[in-house]
């Protein structure tokens, strides 16, 4: 039962005193204007505001120009670290030859997008797609504004389209030289319709993209300016703190609110559930520390349904006997692996199991909504905004044309912004208000209601030859995945086409569900199937007492039914040579390497990566990375390398941190995980020194960059820390595992 | 009644003792550069300034710091010119950007003390947490800030 009261206007209570002097720090310098113009923000601090003013023509949905010759990129993507305002901008600028230092960005309307027919086309942040699938229709989108400006200038001047050259924004009439900039035609070009659509460069024609560019989003992010949901602020908006059934699935039995209506700001206390989100409780109040300190004391009895008993031990049992059960889902069988391993000179079996994993962004989950008979307006970070909005819509019973997403910036994704089961909530709780409210998830909470990475158990057998390379390979992965499952292609992505040179090969896999969410988490299977791919393969190696990586390599070498074989070594070869394989090491300091393309069934693109990690385990096994090098095909262009690089990086470290110490387990039907002293992220004490090497190595643009090198953190630390300890990690994180080799 | 001094303005605000700077800072002041990312002085996306220390302001409670001088990353220079911010630009440091303004107060403290630090000095003075793992370039950066103080 929900109870309102009018807020107090606490808020409004705040008074300025007095404007300080005093007000002097010892490291502030004297305002450069020159300077300050040119680090100005080229992206609305509020990113959902527009920044085109009335005077300004928009060619085409993609991009506006100002009279100034200013450009504005609408960009249909989320950003939360990937720098897609930058990379974004520069698809489209690429053909516009516009001057960059004149470009700005903002979120394109996901209102308008829905009112014009899908006029952006896709708004999704997830599948490595920004570049993948968006590139080529950003590049028709610029040439085509380009040859729209050009027309009228052509037009303005009677001439010849032929006889015209652009060059940032500047267009020449070269036999005159007479001179028009963009601005200048932008309203006449509006109105221009194009015989036929230009072609669009290809990637040797590039000159903006390929290059290191630095990021239009960084001023923003220095001086507290940027807008996260987490910062939308509204005139009269209203905090909530919730808290979800503890057991997945539960309800909510009772809630005794009489115990927190009259604690300081609470305005109500309302209920949530059904519409594909967990139920549960909000306190509203007029600020979130009255919201949560009242939700903390409030009786909240719960129907733990059936799931007040699971936990996570159960649940990999299940999947350790999914291993010998029959019906299978077989999707690779080559040759007569039977036969193959009763021949084989020797047989190598192995089990791996992986936990589940949470996000673990820095910016809790939080959405701020209101609802209206006639309007909704949700402002969120989300991966996608599109779901969003038709979520909302089908709540409220509002037209979707009268909803209105504002997309904020986002502090890391990884996949659980996928969801939108923030946005649920925070529509069905301002359902309940007749004012804004911002919802706000404790750190807690965000960890204990994630979609977590699918826990897996993997079995495989391999019968060696006489010269130790394999003649058998049977594989059969167990996914524990929600119902129904989050993403069925990650449960077999890379182990669905093994690249080495085995002839007899059968792999199969069981799905077994459970009602605890799951999702994908940033490489979205390829850190589950690539962990144990690439651990299996060392075995191999181990056992036919071989190099690691010229084992690889002889397996890839000698398979002529691959078609990547050769780049594949090229890639290899150079994680192998910059990583210095073979040299000599300190004691107790290895290295191991991984290698793969993490190919999903049905897309054709792939990135091959390769990781070499230096490792040193310490007589009391502590375990510390002390360097990786990642061999990455760049294919043939990079759309900002600086930007790349970073994206490496980025997943290095979260590889890391789950392979070092996190896990996600239950009991009782709770996640027991809560805030970052259980769930632990990398600390800089523990980072290691990352050296990414770019390759070209095949002729085709690559799959992506954002998550295509994650998989390959855990096999090359594990190889390493078998190659040094001899010890095979064969479940992680690394934390369960005794690595001391002294007695103390 | 509170009387609070940040970024040299004077407010009066009507809190609880227990209420954490942080949200006063956030929900009644009304600055969200510094942020909430777990409530248990862990993370240091929240490190603000109390009289020049870096000080994780999600479990400062008022009453504490009530009178004395807080300054968070609004404050930090009027127009975004400290040294560390512009050395943050030059090496576009930031990835997701969220943790920040805890990682550049925090700088700050250190910078503030410690003229030249070493990078044992950064590693050991600076806990604060980043997801994405731009502590290489944080740590760059904050050389960089110190030989643009010097040089300033």
């Amino acid at each position: 039962m929900a109870l309102t009261k009018e807020m107090d206007r606490r808020e409004f209570l705040v008074t300025t005193l007095t404007v300080g002097g005093g007000f002097a720090l010892a490291l502030t310098f004297p305002w450069n204007p020159a300077e300050a113009a040119a680090n100005a923000a080229r992206i609305p601090d509020k990113p959902w505001e527009s920044l085109v003013g009335k005077d300004e023509t928009e060619i085409n949905p993609w991009l506006v120009v100002a009279p100034d010759d200013t450009v504005t990129i609408r960009v249909a993507q989320s950003e939360m670290g990937q720098a897609t305002f930058t990379s974004w901008s520069k698809m489209i600028c690429e053909e516009l030859e516009c001057d960059w230092s004149k470009v700005r960005a903002e979120y394109a309307s996901v209102n308008r997008h829905f009112r014009e027919n899908k006029v952006y086309r896709r708004m999704a942040t997830n599948a490595s797609g920004a570049v993948r699938i968006s590139r080529e229709y950003l590049q028709q989108a610029g040439a085509s504004a380009r040859e729209r400006l050009m027309a009228a200038a052509a037009d303005v001047w009677a001439v010849p389209r032929s006889e015209l050259t652009v060059k940032d924004g500047i267009i020449t009439h070269v036999p005159t030289g007479r001179k028009l900039r963009y601005g200048q035609v932008a309203e006449k070009a509006a109105a221009i319709k194009l015989p036929q659509e230009p072609k669009i460069k290809t990637p040797d024609q590039y000159t903006l993209m390929n290059k290191p560019t630095p990021l239009l989003e960084t001023p923003l992010r220095v001086d507290g300016s940027v807008t996260y949901g987490m910062d939308v602020r509204l005139p009269g908006m209203l905090y909530a703190a919730a808290k979800a059934s503890p057991v997945f699935l539960g309800k909510v039995k009772k809630y005794d609110d009489t115990k927190v209506k009259n604690r300081p700001g609470v305005q109500a206390v309302v209920e949530f559930g059904g519409a594909d989100i967990e139920a549960g409780v909000a306190v509203v109040a007029d600020s979130y520390w009255h919201a949560k300190t009242a939700l903390d004391l409030l009786p909240i009895e719960w129907d733990e349904g059936a799931h007040g008993e699971d936990t996570s031990e159960k649940f990999l049992q299940m999947a350790r006997a999914a291993l010998d059960e029959p019906g299978a889902q077989v999707v690779v069988k080559k040759g007569d692996t039977e036969v193959a391993l009763k021949g084989a000179a020797q047989v190598v079996e192995a089990v791996y199991e992986l936990p589940y994993l949470d996000h673990a962004f820095m910016e809790p989950l939080n959405c701020t909504a209101q609802v209206t008979a006639d309007r909704v307006d949700v402002w969120v970070g989300t991966q996608r905004p599109e779901e969003a909005l038709l979520d909302a819509a089908r709540l409220t019973s509002v037209p979707q044309k009268d909803v209105y997403i504002h997309n904020c910036f986002i502090g890391g994704g990884f996949g659980r912004r996928n969801q939108n089961d923030d946005v649920r909530q925070a529509v069905m709780i301002a359902k309940q208000l007749d004012r804004p409210v911002k919802v706000v998830w404790s750190r807690e909470e965000t960890t204990r209601h994630g979609y977590y990475r699918p826990m897996r158990v993997a079995r495989f057998r391999a019968g060696l030859g006489p010269e130790g390379m394999p003649v058998a390979w049977i594989n059969r992965v167990i996914g524990i995945d929600q119902n129904p499952p989050a993403d069925p292609a990650q449960t077999i992505r890379g182990l669905h086409q093994v690249p080495y040179a085995i002839p007899n090969q059968l792999f199969d896999y069981h799905l077994r569900q459970t009602h605890v969410p799951t999702g994908v988490w940033t490489s979205v299977g390829r850190s589950q199937n690539e962990f144990y791919l690439e651990s299996f393969m060392d075995e191999l190696a181990h056992a036919a007492g071989k190099d690691p990586y010229q084992y690889r390599r002889a397996l890839l070498d000698g398979n002529s039914d691959f078609q990547h074989a050769k780049a594949w070594v090229k890639v290899l070869d150079t994680a192998a040579q910059e990583s210095g394989w073979g040299r000599k090491l300190p004691e107790g300091t290895g290295m191991g390497i991984a290698i793969g393309d993490g190919r999903r069934p049905g897309v054709k693109e792939i990135t091959i990566c390769a990781v070499v990690a230096t490792v040193s385990v310490s007589k009391k096994g502590e375990v510390r990375v002390e360097r990786f090098d990642v061999a990455m095909d760049t294919g043939p262009f990079l759309v900002n390398p600086l930007a790349a690089e970073r994206q490496v990086e980025m997943q290095m470290v979260m590889g890391l941190a789950a392979v070092l110490r996190q896990e996600i387990t239950l009991q009782k039907g709770r996640v027991v995980q809560s805030n970052f002293h259980d769930y632990p992220l990398l600390r800089a004490t523990e980072m290691p020194e990352i050296r990414v090497h770019f390759v070209r190595a095949t002729d085709e643009p690559i799959v992506g960059i954002g998550e295509e090198a994650l998989g390959w953190v855990a096999p090359s630390v594990c190889n390493a820390i078998f190659a040094i300890t001899g010890k095979r990690i064969r479940s992680l994180p690394l934390k369960n595992h005794n690595l001391s080799t002294s007695d103390a | 009644m509170f009387s609070l001094r940040i970024n040299g303005k004077t407010y009066s605000v009507d809190v609880e003792a227990d209420t954490p700077l942080l949200w006063v800072i956030r929900d009644t002041i009304g600055l969200t550069g510094t942020k909430f990312g777990c409530g248990m002085a862990l993370c240091g996306a929240c490190t603000v300034h109390v009289n020049g220390e870096a000080v994780r302001s999600c479990v400062q409670p008022i009453s504490r710091v009530a009178g004395k001088e807080i300054t968070t990353i609004e404050g930090l220079s009027p127009d975004a010119q400290h040294p560390l911010q512009v050395a943050w630009r030059e090496g576009d440091v930031p990835e997701c950007g969220y943790c920040q303004p805890g990682q550049i107060m925090a700088a700050a403290a250190l910078l503030a003390k410690n003229a030249n630090p070493s990078d044992a000095d950064i590693t050991r003075e600076i806990t604060n947490l980043c997801r994405c793992g731009t502590y290489p370039r944080i740590r760059q950066a904050i050389h960089r800030a110190a030989e643009l103080a010097a040089k300033r």
